[in-house]
């Protein structure tokens, strides 16, 4: 077996075997799914319970908008005083009264309405509540006006403008944002296995040093190829790391999904109205057919590709020179200095890709930052899903190849000399030195 | 193939400060060569392009007269000075990871190693993790990495550091037996003890240039000043004092001996022989000490460094 897959080897099962690493990658998933159904489940219960409002509607204009929904119930009172009524609802333990005074006309009643109850009153209830006044009171003052509210209803145009490219393509706001959800997530991903296993190859670079085993091991392997095999070692335990999450996880989540019955759908309750809305629009089956014919037109085999060629481009990139940074210092308190130059360019690309891309993801500030190797693998995988033209991502890509291959021989530099250099904190100029060994 | 490793003036840089200036060894196949130098002098460096941890800037390095190749790597055996094991890893899984490193089948590697911890008794330590250990237990285990793949050529860096008088002589022994069997040793040490107890060779490294280098007992030779230590008893020691005072160069001299006498460092001068001395002496007193003073590796360490 040749040195390189036999270090590969080494710290692929070291990793793995690590009883913290196996911790981590078993209760990740689990406390993230606990929490979740605990939010899930304490949310349902929240709104399971059944409120009592009682209206008092002096003017007698609006008591018909109430009407008794699963977990609201109205109760419409009359004949009663304020007072009486205030104290009815409150020995009777209902959530509120909703107060509707009698005034002279319609603007003066509108202005004078009270909610009264025991604490402040939910968010969502109170706007649902106004909201219903609100379309009340407007069609009231339309008919007081002589305007008859059904032609006007009638007469409620809703525009969608239907994209299409040149190309014949059609494409939807919805799809848009599907779009940017599929880039950022990659991009996302691409940032945290950075971070998350960027770290362990240098922790695993500075215990080597530590422990004082470097010296031994470097007159068997070159420094380079200990250095590629950490990297790639680490690596595979990552995404092995990663698949059991997202495996574990899915399962999880699919089980915990039956056992508490917890719909999904039914997590954003204030907006699970405006859903329904926009379901009942009549468009909205052919905008879900464009949403489907833009996934399936998406361009997967170039995304597939494209994720793993820069995911591993950008991934090497960035782990080399965490390795470096490992081989510089002593120990982990000392390696901040050298941890900024490294954030900062995947830090700025994640919000660039961000914020760029959603405004244009063609416009010249994403192009560019597409480019730069630094940024480019995150800002073109947020980039791809709207389609970019195959010589940009050769081009990018090719940058990408070039820098990652200086990075790496930059980084052995570094590795080589600053592997058998103990003691002294090393400053940047002192690094610079050691290129020229 | 007289030499086992011989380098031909290595010099190495590091930015402005010299670690190395044309330095220059022949190391004979078979033999334990002393690589001595005060701290700093470059023996760790020139150890380390032995290894091809490091490159040298000009120079060549041979190893059984053929220039260095990275095919070297597992006919060398390197115990450095700053070593360590990973610590969580077990002690079986590391040796033979270490073994393969330096080229040696698993299967292979695993039988050699089971002859080891037999040989030092430790058989039930291949599943305990080197933290588990003692500096001493873990120092035998690094002992057996660097000698597994029976390297021709073991270089030591300050062997002896750390050991215990016990574990020390177990490794003496060892590398004794290692040269037996036809291995070259490479002591890198500032450390005399060790060195007029082991070497046959030496060179002396100081401020990156080699100053000395030979047989031990040649440079001895060379370094040897004709004084004999004598012990002399006698009634009058002050006439006695006198009489020799008058015909030799004499000094008093500091050694330990069960009786009262008197005791003289003696230099003698090309014309005279040790015979001639005994002789008068014999004449004059009752000799009970008579040696001829060999300058130490320490001594000659010390006088060369300063010299320098």
């Amino acid at each position: 077996m040749n040195h390189l897959s036999l270090i590969i080897k080494r710290e692929y099962l070291t990793k793995v075997k690590n009883k913290s690493f196996i911790i981590m990658t078993i209760m990740s998933p689990i406390i993230m799914i606990a929490l979740f159904a605990l939010v899930a489940y304490l949310s349902q219960l929240n709104n399971n319970r059944e409120r009592v409002i009682s209206i008092l509607d002096e003017s007698g204009i609006v008591s018909d908008v109430f009407k008794n929904t699963e977990f609201t119930k109205y109760n419409i009172l009359s004949n009663i005083s304020l007072e009486d009524a205030k104290q009815l609802v409150e020995e009777k333990g209902e959530y509120g009264l909703l107060h509707i005074e009698n005034k002279k006309d319609i603007t003066e009643v509108s202005k004078a309405i009270k909610f009264y109850s025991e604490d402040s009153p939910s968010l969502t209830l109170m706007s649902n509540l106004e909201s219903k006044l609100e379309k009340k009171f407007t069609d009231l003052k339309l008919l007081q006006e002589g305007i008859d509210v059904e032609k006007l209803k009638s007469s409620e145009t809703q525009i969608d403008i239907a994209q299409e490219s040149f190309l014949g393509e059609e494409s939807s706001k919805a799809g848009n944002i599907m779009k940017l959800v599929f880039g950022g997530l990659a991009g996302y991903l691409l940032f945290m296995f950075i971070i998350i296993y960027g770290n362990m190859i240098m922790r695993s670079v500075i215990e080597e040093k530590t422990s004082r085993i470097i010296e031994i091991i470097i007159s068997s392997v070159k420094p380079v190829q200990l250095m590629l095999g950490k990297i790639i070692g680490t690596s595979l335990a990552g995404i092995t790391q990663f698949l059991i999450w997202m495996i574990l996880g899915g399962v999880l989540l699919t089980v915990v999904t039956m056992i508490f019955n917890i719909d999904l759908m039914q997590m954003q309750t204030p907006q699970q109205e405006m859903v329904q809305q926009a379901l009942e629009n009549p468009n909205a089956n052919a905008q879900a057919q464009i949403i489907f014919n833009e996934f399936r037109s998406l361009p997967i085999l170039n995304l597939v590709i494209a994720f793993i060629m820069f995911f591993i481009g950008g991934y090497l990139l960035y782990s080399s020179l965490y390795a470096a940074v490992g081989a510089a210092v002593d120990n982990e308190t000392d390696t901040q200095q050298f941890m900024m130059p490294i954030l900062v360019p995947l830090i700025l690309a994640v919000y660039v890709g961000l914020f760029t891309v959603i405004e244009d993801p063609h416009g010249t500030v994403s192009t560019v930052f597409s480019f730069i190797p630094f940024t480019s693998p995150v800002v073109m995988l947020m980039r791809i899903p709207f389609g970019v033209p195959i010589w940009q991502q050769i081009i990018s890509l090719g940058l990408l190849i070039g820098t990652f291959m200086f990075t790496v021989w930059f980084a052995a530099k570094i590795y080589r000399v600053g592997i058998l250099m103990y003691g002294k904190k090393p400053s940047y100029k002192d690094i610079y030195k050691w290129l020229k060994y | 193939m007289k030499n086992a490793l011989v380098t031909n003036s290595v010099s190495k840089n590091f930015g402005n400060f010299t670690a190395l200036n044309k330095v220059s060894i022949t190391v004979p196949k078979g033999s334990i060569f002393g690589l001595l130098g005060p701290n700093g002098a470059g023996k760790t460096t020139l150890i380390r392009i032995i290894n091809q941890i490091t490159m040298p800037d000009s120079g060549s390095v041979l190893l059984d007269d053929e220039p260095l190749q990275s095919y070297h790597i597992k006919d060398i055996g390197y115990l450095p000075e700053e070593r360590g094991l990973y610590k969580t890893m077990k002690v079986g899984e590391q040796v033979l990871y270490l073994a393969q490193l330096k080229g040696l089948s698993k299967a292979e590697a695993k039988k050699r190693l089971e002859h080891w911890f037999e040989k030092f008794e430790i058989g039930d330590w291949w599943n305990k993790k080197i933290q588990e250990l003692s500096k001493g237990m873990a120092q035998k285990i690094q002992f057996i990495v660097t000698v597994l793949h029976q390297p021709k050529l073991l270089i030591f860096d300050e062997p002896f550091s750390g050991f215990d008088p016990i574990n020390a002589n177990l490794i003496k022994d060892e590398i004794l037996q290692l040269r037996e069997e036809g291995a070259t040793i490479i002591f890198a040490t500032h450390r005399m003890e060790s060195v007029e107890e082991l070497c046959d060779d030496i060179a002396l490294l100081h401020e990156s240039n080699k100053i000395l280098e030979g047989k031990l007992v040649d440079i001895k030779r060379q370094y040897k000043t004709n004084t004999f230590e004598v012990g002399l008893v006698t009634d009058n020691e002050a006439q006695l004092k006198q009489t020799i005072m008058a015909k030799f160069d004499a000094s008093p001299a500091v050694y330990r001996s069960l009786n009262n006498d008197l005791k003289l460092n003696i230099k003698l001068k090309e014309s005279e022989s040790s015979n001639d001395l005994l002789a008068f002496l014999t004449s004059n007193a009752q000799v009970i000490h008579f040696n001829e003073l060999v300058p130490t590796a320490n001594d000659i360490f010390i006088q060369t460094v300063k010299n320098n």
